[in-house]
């Protein structure tokens, strides 16, 4: 499952680490990045590239919010909803989002296009409300440059 | 998207309005670099005593002397000796470090550079939280330039002297930004508190000693040792020195960045500098630094923002994140809000924190749903204070404190729930 590209991109990281298990993180958001989420397989060979066992790769995977072990939508849209991103409307935002795109957040769009969700703090606070796009943040938000943003969106 | 530069800067920031400044030519040609040229000609002891003098408290939150973290680190180890630079931000209404991260990042790795003199440490690991990739890029790409230079990597600290910087980038938790699960986390491991003893400076990183700063810390350091101890005591106050990078947010005319000395006081910070409530409202209360903080109300906003005055106010100076509440907003729902965060991130490794943290969840929610009775006002009292200094680490603590600091000062608001059976402000933020 893993490409040998990316298997020599973890050796690369591994090298820079005092011991190996230090780039474990580096190498799950390697192998994220080619499958969008970590599986039992992924799990497996990197549990082995590692030398650690299969269920101490999962249960980093389940910590971590940005890990997924589930295939997952296109592009994730998380609204951030924490106290002063909902001060200035976040969540009347997520509503107006939700019936837009006709899902709840916590969802994906049928069509495996966009997965709405909730998120907390993102560190634009003054910048309410805010949203991200994968890594790209998007701030000062209102429904109409939401619209915009998402229909953008392949 | 880039971040807004602060609309007031100090010598932290008063670069960041300018693009060059994040390039090595451009940090160069505004005197960066400089600052680590002296301190490698300085003796590690005498470096340490001077970041010592100058009174800098590290600006993650616990406001400890920096100075002092660094002369735990043990002088005569045979292991070799790691710094690591918290860049997890993630308290709720903190969002000065992405900016230093962003904007300043020559500035962050010349002082940790500094520090690596100072302490002897071989390594650093940059832990940058997931979330901030562009920050994280931009680090990477500065710390390239740097080697590329000769300031990182072989012989840095002068000959024979390695120093590799390397970034982390996390994936997503909260309590990464405990020094100790940060460390965890490091080691490609959950990211759970330590117990402490033993402390980082003896067993940290890949359990070798190891000092924790913040990414502000770091970046206040090259301007002590260029400018001096007692030019950096010229800002602040007696106990606590220096600028510091506020974040305002909530409901105030001009949120945003704000470099001031410490000591401002709170009402400066809200009415002159972010302009006040919005049109037509009153300020009701503030949270002064980041959502684990107490909240204060608006007949206390004198107070100086220094740790010794705020303490006096049952409440810290934490991140620096200042978010305005005004009298629109229930503070029963932005109860609910902070409590619902602090369930949600728990590590749920000790039984007090996992449980009392979705114990003061339910129960919060229940009286906002009209459902509350008086006496769960006792409960989340008696929760909050078993909670407090029980647990491995502070996230404990910072759960119950906010619940506290809104019981002591906006009671009427839970009783008033009871007492109708519903939320009175119907004009509040949405839940």
């Amino acid at each position: 499952m893993i490409s040998e590209e990316t298997r020599s991109k973890i050796d690369a990281e591994i090298e820079r680490y005092p011991q190996k298990r230090g780039a474990l993180l580096a190498a799950l958001h390697l192998v994220q990045k080619d499958h969008g989420h970590v599986n039992g397989e992924a799990a497996r060979e990197l549990a082995e590239v590692f030398e650690i066992r299969p269920i101490d790769v999962a249960e980093v995977v389940s910590f971590y919010n940005m890990f997924y072990s589930e295939p997952q939508a296109r592009h994730h849209v998380y609204v951030c909803t924490n106290l002063p991103c909902s001060l200035r409307g976040a969540r009347s935002l997520v509503r107006q989002i939700e019936a837009h795109l006709g899902i709840h957040a916590g969802e994906s769009t049928p069509d495996g296009r966009i997965a709405l969700g909730h998120e907390e703090c993102l560190g634009a606070c003054a910048y309410a409300p805010m949203m991200r796009v994968g890594e790209t943040y998007h701030e000062d938000l209102d429904l109409e440059k939401v619209k915009a943003i998402l229909d953008g969106l392949d | 998207m880039a971040l807004k530069a602060p609309y007031v800067t100090s010598y932290l920031t008063e670069h960041f309005g300018d693009d060059a400044f994040g390039s090595l030519e451009g940090y160069e040609a505004r005197g960066g670099y400089q600052a680590l040229k002296k301190a490698l000609a300085m003796d590690p002891e005498d470096l340490i005593e001077l970041v010592k003098s100058s009174g800098l408290q590290g600006r993650g939150g616990a406001g400890f002397s920096a100075g002092m973290k660094w002369s735990f680190m043990p002088k005569d180890s045979e292991h070799p000796k790691y710094l690591v630079c918290n860049a997890d931000e993630s308290e709720p209404g903190s969002f000065k470090d992405r900016i230093l991260l962003e904007r300043g990042p020559h500035q962050m790795l010349e002082g940790i550079l500094i520090a690596a003199h100072a302490t002897g440490a071989e390594k650093t690991f940059i832990y940058v939280r997931g979330e901030y990739a562009c920050a994280a890029d931009q680090v990477e790409r500065a710390v390239v330039e740097a080697r590329g230079k000769g300031y990182v990597g072989r012989n840095a600290l002068g000959e024979g002297r390695e120093h590799e910087i390397i970034v982390v980038r996390g994936a997503g938790a909260y309590i990464c930004g405990e020094e100790t699960g940060l460390l965890e986390s490091l080691e490609g491991k959950k990211g759970q508190p330590r117990k402490k003893p033993p402390f980082p400076a003896q067993f940290g990183a890949f359990g070798m000693p190891t000092t924790v700063n913040n990414v502000e810390t770091f970046s206040h350091v090259p301007h002590i040792v260029e400018k001096g101890a007692d030019w950096f005591r010229g800002f602040g106050t007696e106990k606590s020195p220096g600028t510091t990078v506020f974040g305002v947010s909530g409901l105030v005319q001009r949120p945003g960045l704000y470099e001031l000395p410490l000591g401002t006081p709170l009402e400066e910070i809200v009415f002159q500098h972010a302009g006040g409530p919005l049109e037509g409202r009153t300020v009701k209360g503030v949270i002064p630094g980041g959502m684990s903080m107490p909240i204060l109300p608006a007949s206390q906003l004198d107070v100086p923002m220094a740790n010794e005055f705020l303490r006096e106010r049952k409440t810290m100076l934490g991140t620096g994140g200042v978010m305005v509440m005004d009298d629109t907003t229930c503070m029963v729902r932005a109860s609910c809000v902070i409590t619902y965060f602090f369930r949600d991130e728990s590590c749920g490794q000790c039984t007090q924190c996992r449980e009392g943290t979705g114990w003061l969840n339910k129960i919060v929610e229940r009286i906002e749903r009209g459902a509350g009775v008086q006496e769960d006002l006792d409960i989340l009292e008696d929760v909050a204070g078993k909670m407090e200094g029980s647990t491995i680490c502070a996230f404990a603590d910072a759960a119950a404190w906010p619940v506290q600091g809104m019981l002591r000062h906006f009671r009427e608001d839970f009783e008033e729930h009871i007492r109708q059976k519903k939320c009175p402000f119907p004009g509040s933020f949405e839940l």
